[in-house]
This record gives structure tokens, C-alpha cells and sequence, in this order.
């Protein structure tokens, strides 16, 4: 474990150093690039400010998160048990992603207003997709073999589905839970900076006239901490729950 | 080692469809082609009430499909299938990976609505008999291929239909262990009796198990001949009539 963070580790030094220096030694003005050292030190003094509005955005992707994981577990069942569902509703959701999120945030500001729904709402479309996605592979993929089983040990069609399609489909759902927090954090900054007076994303657009760059850097650094944390536990969560999945690469983990 | 003790068939099974009058399967002319691949073509067969009927031939001769038709898992392009209802213990062992040992031969006990504990209650004492104690709590990965084997084989015996369609059931055990599971099963089967329908690539396990022996041509697959075991149990493989009766299936075989 530890050797394994030792590469990635030195490297991460080593880009920082070249940062530092360069914005040090290159006479780069700091409210254009502020040096790491910099925003260390704004992450330490803002820190209240960050907390208060950290804890604004994790609320909504934490919220967004679990909109999109019950929607989409909901829709990828629906789409498995009816073909009727799959024919019709498939197609509009594959399509559904080619809509630009980014100029239809506004928009939804305009129609949810500035508290949390639009967040939701953005934050839902965004990760809904990879969900919905995996989780409806997880469950066609099954071994039809399996299937054939249950119907030879007379299972009912929800008996397999909670038997076998349901645990089958779990690795595979955990992999589009682990998209969807990436995307998730995008989504709040953006649903943020489309109209909002609190988060992180408000945050950094407010820094940035205010000649505080070291401070909106600060907020990038919490954003993807964060979003590297819920990385983390849901890898976390895979390991406890899907014990059976990828154990080959886990023995030696 | 197995031993001998708890039932092991299950009286309170439902059955399902209606029972034809006599019991057992019959098979009749029946073709299955899969596209342009005719897997069999003209076969026929019979499985009497609590026979033991063994089915060896070629490889790809149509013997797992055959088992599929005979539970009702594929229909026949033309032919009859009809008899008791049956279970399938697939070729490959499909033990459900995110299960114990315990509870993925407790399983159909589970599906027929018994509680968790009442069913492990009643599989467990089954571990004991095929040497399987101590690995009711392990996971599939963790056994043998052996061990998986024989789970899957109390996962079928506890489905509790009539009719076991059995498919290559100890092939993967090593010789020893498929010597000592045929004797487990022989004795079960003279304790409570089943119809068995078992395919086999070993001729010698064939005519150690089974009433009879039906021999299949290669693909399109159909019976080309028949031997009626009738040796007294319990059998032995070096019983000279026994050797004699294997090289009459090789015969048919060739
Ligand atoms: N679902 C299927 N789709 C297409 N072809 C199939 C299917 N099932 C079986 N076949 C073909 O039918 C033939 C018979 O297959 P089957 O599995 O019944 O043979 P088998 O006698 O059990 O072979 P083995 O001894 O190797 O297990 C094979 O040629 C196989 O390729
Ligand atoms: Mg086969």
C-alpha cells in the first residue's frame, strides 16, 4: 500500500516544486498564479470561510448522489423488466445525454430558482446517466446459465431477480456510483456558479473579482479532496460488499 | 466420507405440474436443431418411476440438451416430452458466488419459502455425508472444484422434484472421490428412491449407477443401443459382469 502511493507521491512533489518555482522565480504576478505555498496558506487562514461553504456543497452532492442512485437503480429495473420500458424509454435517455448541461443550468436556475432543487436537479441529470447505465449491464449481463438454474429450482421471476440479478449487477452498479461522484462534484460547482449565494462554486466566482485567486485555488484543492474521498470509501464499500468480484487483483492488493 | 443417516429426499416438496400417471420421462422422436446445428434428431427414451437411467455418448452429441428438454428448460422442435417434474444439476457447478456453501445448497428451500435458519437446519446435516463439514460457511472460491461439485449436487437433491436430470455430476471430482460419491448416491437412491436421469462420460460409472444404459450416436444425437445393467447392488466396478457389461457399451460406443 505504502510503496504503491510512493510513486504517484514522489511525482505529485515534483509537479509542485516545478509550480512553485515557476511562480516564484518566473515573476508571475500571484493573482494570476498563485504558488502552491500559496494556496496552502489560504486553505489554513480561509479555512472557516471553505468549511461553511464546503459543507454547503457536500450537502448538495451527497443529496444529488442519492437522487441519482435511487432514480437511476429505479429506471434500470424498470428498463430490465419491461421490454415495453426498454423500447420506448431507452432511446430518450440515451438521447437525453447529448443535452448540454452547462447552458441548460441557467436555465433550470431560472425555472427551480437558487435553493437546492436546481442543484439536485443538475447534479441528478449528470450522474443519472452512468447509473442507470451500469446498473442495467450489471443486470442483462448475468450468465444466462444462472437464469436457466433458477428456473430449474422453480424461482419466481422476482426470486431471480433478487437471488442472483440483483447481487450479479452490484460490482457493475458500484462502478457507475464511482463515475458519478467524479462527475457529481463537477456538477455542483457548476449548478453553483449558475445561480447561487453559498458553496464552493460561489466561492470561486467570487474570489476571482475580488483579486483572492489563492483562496479560489484553496476551493479547487477541498473540491477534489473531496471528490477523491468519496472515491475512496465507495472502492471501500466495493471491497466489503462485492467481496466475490475481482478477488484475484484484491489478494494481492 | 459419505455416510449413511439423515433422509435426504424432501416429502414435503410440492409438485408443480401435474404428474403423468406412471411417473418417470418419456421422451419420443424428439428433434432440436439450433440453426443450421441439429443437436438431436430421432431420439427417444424412457425413464421409468425410481429408475436410474444412465446416458453416455459423444461429445456434443446433444446430452445436455437432451437434459434441458427433459426439465423443461428448451422445447423440442418436434417430438414429445413428457413426465414427472425435473430438476437440472447443470454440467457447470453455478453456485451463486456472493452465497456460503450452506446457503447455495439450501437454496431451493429458500425459493419454496422456507425460513433461513429452518433451511440451513436442513442442509447442514447433508454436508456431513458428502464429507463437506466445516465449509458450510466458505464461499464458493474457496472450494475445491470437487467440494463445489458436491454442493451443487445437494443443492439439486434438495429441490426435491421427482426427477433428477444429472449432467456429468462427478466429473471433476478426482478418483477416489468420485468412487466414494457414487457409493453415497447409490445407497441414497436404494434408501429413498428417485427417477435419475444421468449423463455420463464414464461408462464404468454408468454401469455401476444405473437399471440401464443408453448409448447415443454422434450429433445429430439419438439412442443406438440400450443395456439393461440388472447386476445386484451393491456393484462393483472390478465384478467381472460389470467389466463385461462396460466393454458392451464401448462397443456401442465405436
Ligand atoms: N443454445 C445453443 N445454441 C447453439 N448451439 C447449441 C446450443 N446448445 C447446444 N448447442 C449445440 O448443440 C450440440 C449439442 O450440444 P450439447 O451441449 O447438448 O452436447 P453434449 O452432448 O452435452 O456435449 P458435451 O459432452 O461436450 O457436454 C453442440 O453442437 C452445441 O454446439
Ligand atoms: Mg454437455
Amino acid at each position: 500500500m505504502t510503496r504503491r502511493l510512493l510513486g504517484p507521491g514522489l511525482l505529485a512533489l515534483v509537479l509542485l516544486g516545478a509550480w512553485e518555482a515557476y511562480a516564484r522565480l518566473g515573476g508571475v504576478d500571484e493573482f494570476l498564479l498563485p504558488a502552491p505555498t500559496r494556496i496552502a496558506e489560504a486553505l489554513w487562514v480561509d479555512r472557516g470561510l471553505l468549511w461553511d461553504d464546503f459543507v454547503v456543497t457536500a450537502g448538495e452532492v451527497l443529496l444529488g448522489i442519492g437522487v441519482a442512485l435511487v432514480a437511476g437503480i429505479g429506471a434500470a429495473v424498470a428498463l430490465h423488466f419491461s421490454p415495453l420500458v426498454r423500447r420506448t424509454a431507452y432511446p430518450l435517455l440515451v438521447a437525453s445525454q447529448t443535452i448540454p448541461i452547462v447552458i441548460v443550468a441557467p436555465l433550470l436556475v431560472v425555472w427551480l430558482g437558487y435553493d437546492l432543487a436546481p442543484k439536485l436537479a443538475i447534479i441528478g441529470l449528470i450522474c443519472f446517466f452512468p447509473v442507470t447505465v451500469t446498473a442495467l449491464d450489471g443486470l442483462r449481463g448475468v450468465d444466462p446459465e444462472l437464469r436457466k438454474l433458477m428456473r430449474t429450482l422453480d424461482a419466481s421471476r422476482w426470486q431471480a431477480f433478487r437471488r442472483v440479478e440483483a447481487p450479479a449487477a452490484l460490482p457493475s452498479l458500484l462502478s457507475g456510483a464511482k463515475i458519478a461522484v467524479a462527475v457529481a462534484v463537477i456538477g455542483a460547482v457548476l449548478a453553483e456558479q449558475a445561480g447561487s449565494s453559498r458553496g464552493l462554486g460561489h466561492l470561486i466566482l467570487q474570489a476571482i473579482p475580488q483579486f483572492e485567486t489563492a483562496r479560489a485555488y484553496a476551493a479547487v484543492v477541498v473540491l477534489s479532496a473531496f471528490a477523491v474521498s468519496l472515491f475512496g470509501a465507495l472502492a471501500l464499500a466495493e471491497r466489503r460488499l462485492v467481496p466475490w468480484a475481482n478477488r484475484n487483483q484484491g489478494d494481492n492488493a | 466420507m459419505p455416510a449413511k443417516g439423515a433422509p435426504i429426499l424432501d416429502r414435503q416438496a410440492p409438485v408443480g405440474e401435474p404428474r403423468a400417471a406412471a411417473g418417470g420421462v418419456l421422451v419420443d422422436g424428439v428433434r432440436r436443431a439450433f440453426g443450421d446445428v441439429v443437436a438431436l434428431d430421432g431420439m427417444s427414451l424412457r425413464v421409468r418411476r425410481h429408475e436410474v437411467v444412465a446416458v453416455v455418448g459423444p461429445s456434443g452429441c446433444g446430452k445436455s440438451t437432451l437434459l434441458e428438454l427433459v426439465c423443461g428448460l428448451q422445447r423440442p422442435d418436434s417430438g414429445r416430452v413428457e413426465g414427472e417434474p425435473a430438476v437440472l444439476m447443470p454440467q457447470r457447478d453455478l453456485l451463486l458466488p456472493w452465497s456460503s456453501a450452506l446457503d447455495n445448497a439450501a437454496l431451493p428451500l429458500r425459493l419454496r419459502g422456507v425460513g433461513r435458519t429452518e433451511a440451513r437446519e436442513r442442509a447442514r446435516p447433508l454436508f456431513a455425508q458428502l464429507g463437506l463439514e466445516g465449509f458450510e460457511g466458505a464461499r464458493p472460491h474457496e472450494l475445491s472444484g470437487g467440494m463445489r461439485q458436491r454442493v451443487a449436487f445437494l443443492r439439486t437433491l434438495l429441490s426435491g422434484k421427482p426427477l433428477l436430470a444429472l449432467d456429468e455430476p462427478f466429473a471433476s471430482l478426482d478418483a477416489l472421490t468420485r468412487a466414494q460419491m457414487q457409493e453415497w448416491l447409490a445407497g441414497a437412491l436404494a434408501r429413498e428412491p428417485r427417477s435419475v436421469l444421468l449423463v455420463t462420460h464414464d461408462v464404468e460409472e454408468a454401469v455401476v449407477l444405473a437399471d440401464r444404459v443408453v448409448v447415443m450416436s454422434p450429433r445429430p444425437g439419438r439412442a443406438v443401443g440400450e443395456i439393461e445393467v440388472g447386476l445386484p447392488r451393491p456393484r462393483k466396478r472390478t465384478d467381472p459382469a460389470a467389466v463385461a457389461l462396460r466393454e458392451r457399451a464401448l462397443e456401442l460406443l465405436r
